[in-house]
């Protein structure tokens, strides 16, 4: 199988500015630059240490409960009729979803740098809780930024961070959600830099973010590939994950990136219809820009100031995404699809009742594109879609859309 | 020679340090801006440094961000600012004006076009928050081409190596951050802003201003001791804020408060 992706092509990306392709790199203000090149010297000292990677992976077996579980959906399947689907489980990690395989890796990270303080923006609140968690783990400090709407919406979430021991400061500034946060964080850090590890939550942000979060997520993918050879005696044929940032897609489509047979699809939240405006899908409808430290597809006006965004999942609502999808979308390696609103929260129903599965909002995206993907592939096609967290934390949000009082 | 290079080498000659105020773009609202320009230089400004505003400005405190959205709420554009560039330059062409902001709005309009604009519009420098020097390289090149000064910041943590690119990037002044944080921010440290002056001095000859948290008349002179340049921004975006409902008394209190500066400056 030829491919143009070879090891050394692969070990090149990003390259040591940080850039995939035109995209990533490191566009941030010089008060910053110092703390990056430091975290940076630092991961590439440790991402080789035996004794680092001994750690992180002792802390996915017995903290984070991995490996997650390639379930088969066998009453999907049939229900849908075409494709087998199976889901990577990481809805059943501690924390109920993909974020806690990074905050362990990074947690690690600050505690070899010495940090005592780590802080962390979140949207739907679930990398706020994995941030949370590892800190009190490790009997760190943690400040986690939110902004005031998603504060609102994620009240249940919020709480949970309380309990764990973090702070959790409420961002009015702009459209007070995920972006706002964080640019608060951004703020944070480089006012106190010297005691302080950011742990940001998805692939995006200046280098090295975007290539130390794809290392830790990409268990999610080695996992998947293991455990599909194991129970069909080969590779799938296609992945479907959802992208907000696109932490846990990055994760289940790195160990693939070579497999060029394999289709990958990111589904980004097409909210309202993305004829309406009213979404959060840069790949699908947007185009490059420079925010957050790295350029990459953005939700912009034509005067490139950054939309506000809307999702009914607070996890997908967020106006830019990782460089590295920018990146394989431009050489045509992934696809980029949305759901919308009304397809997500669907699927939601439709897992929840046929296989007794909550799937997160977010998740749902990808199950509902899942589910029309599946319809036009043969029955002895395989997808995997990664289940990347658990509904609990969206039951009010569900019941609302419904008509119900909680 | 540039209007910034030869405005600071005619101060240095008279011994006098530079006053650079920085105020946002359609802040409060886009008719004002020529106005308070006008109202900075004259209370003694040297060089005026524009904000253009932007959706996310990360690198500022909540005075500035505060202004980016009442800016923005008005539709201020980087077009409209450079409009209003253009309107100041009709009864002043002695002032450089420094366009500072965040890269995004540039790219948006593309950089060949928006250097050929400012370049038109009678603007003399840009500072871009978000751009490095290590990312310059598709962006400096142009601008330094078309006759544009380009401004990099410097921070106390910024490595002699790292000054030595931005001095080789850059051109009209470096702009030293005194502290650690976003604009707005307190407790100015003189001796270690002297410090980090005299470091970057060392490296390169290009002159230097110092701008975070300078907000009175004794910090502006402690500042103008030991440096090319005094950056003034938040303490003025507030004074605006303040006063925002009476243009008249707006423009009278931003006086007032450059002036002071000024004239601690020059004691």
């Amino acid at each position: 199988m030829s491919t143009r992706f070879d090891a050394e092509t692969l070990a090149n990306i990003p390259d040591h500015r940080g850039h995939f392709g035109h995209y990533g790199g490191r566009f941030v203000s010089e008060t910053l630059m110092s703390s990056l090149l430091e975290l940076e010297r630092h991961y590439e000292k440790l991402r080789i240490d035996p004794k680092f990677q001994e750690e992180f992976d002792a802390d996915l077996a017995d903290y984070v409960g991995r490996p997650s579980p390639l379930y088969f959906a066998e009453r999907l399947t049939k229900q849908v009729g075409g494709a087998k689907i199976y889901l990577k489980r990481e809805d059943l990690n501690h924390t109920g979803a993909h974020k806690v395989n990074n905050t362990i890796g990074q947690a690690l990270l600050a505690k070899y740098l010495g940090k005592p303080r780590i802080i962390a923006e979140t949207g739907a609140g679930q990398h706020g809780v994995a941030t949370a968690t590892v800190a009190a783990r490790l009997g760190l400090k943690c400040v986690v930024y939110m902004g005031e709407e998603d504060v609102h919406r994620q009240s249940l979430n919020v709480y949970r961070m309380k309990l764990l021991g973090a702070e959790v400061r409420p961002v009015t500034s702009g459209t007070k959600t995920l972006k706002d946060a964080m640019n608060e964080a951004l703020r944070d850090w480089v006012t106190y830099v010297d005691d302080t590890f950011y742990i940001i939550g998805t692939v995006a942000g200046p280098h090295p973010y975007p290539k130390l979060v794809r290392e830790f997520q990409s268990i999610i993918g080695r996992e998947a590939r293991l455990q599909c050879m194991e129970k069909e005696g080969r590779l799938p044929d296609a992945l479907v994950a959802c992208v907000g940032g696109g932490s846990n897609a990055i994760g289940l489509f790195y160990p693939f990136i070579a497999d060029e047979q394999i289709k990958m699809y990111g589904v980004e939240a097409g909210g309202l219809g993305l004829e309406t405006g009213q979404h959060a899908a840069p790949l699908c409808a947007g185009r490059p820009g420079v925010l957050h430290g790295n350029r990459t597809y953005l939700m912009e006006d034509e005067n490139g100031q950054i939309s506000a965004t809307h999702s009914i999942s607070a996890g997908l609502d967020y106006p830019g995404v990782g460089p590295e999808h920018a990146w394989l979308k431009d050489i045509k390696r992934a696809d980029y699809v949305a759901a919308t609103d009304e397809e997500a929260l669907r699927a939601f129903h439709t897992l929840t009742r046929v296989e007794g599965i909550m799937p997160a909002l977010e998740s749902s995206h990808a199950v509902a594109y899942a589910m029309k993907l599946a319809k036009t592939m043969d029955k002895d096609q395989i997808i995997i879609v990664n289940l990347s967290g658990r509904g609990d934390k969206d039951i009010h949000t569900v019941a609302k859309l419904d008509g119900i009082e909680i | 020679m540039s209007r910034i290079k030869q405005c600071l080498e005619t101060l240095k000659a008279n011994n006098k340090t530079a006053l650079i105020p920085y105020v946002t773009a359609g802040d409060p609202a886009p008719q004002h801006t020529v106005a308070i320009m006008h109202a900075l230089v004259e209370s003694g400004a040297d060089i005026i440094e524009l904000g253009v505003p932007f959706s996310d400005p990360m690198a500022d405190g909540p005075v500035i961000q505060l202004a980016c959205e009442r800016a923005l709420e008005h539709g201020t554009s980087l077009r409209m600012v450079l409009g209003m560039v253009e309107e100041f330059r009709k009864t002043n062409t002695e002032t450089p004006v420094v366009l500072m902001g965040y890269l995004n709005p540039v790219e948006a309009m593309g950089v060949h076009p928006f250097t050929d604009a400012a370049k038109a519009a009678g603007v003399d420098g840009v500072l871009l928050v978000d751009l490095p020097p290590e990312e310059a390289d598709m962006a400096a090149p142009h601008l330094k081409r078309a006759g544009l000064d380009v401004i990099f910041l410097i921070a106390p943590t910024t490595t002699e190596d790292r000054i030595a690119a931005a001095a080789k990037f850059g051109s009209g002044y470096l702009y030293y951050v005194s502290l650690k944080g976003v604009t707005g921010s307190n407790a100015l440290d003189i001796d270690d802003v002297e410090k980090h002056v005299n470091a970057i001095k060392a490296l390169t000859d290009m002159p230097v201003g110092v701008g975070f948290g300078i907000k009175d008349a004794a910090t502006a002179k402690a500042v103008s001791a030991v440096s090319d340049g005094v950056i003034v921004g938040s303490a003025l975006v507030n004074t605006i804020a303040t006063n925002a409902e009476n243009p008249e008394q707006m423009r009278a209190k931003v006086k007032e408060l450059l002036s002071s500066m000024r004239a601690a400056m020059d004691e």
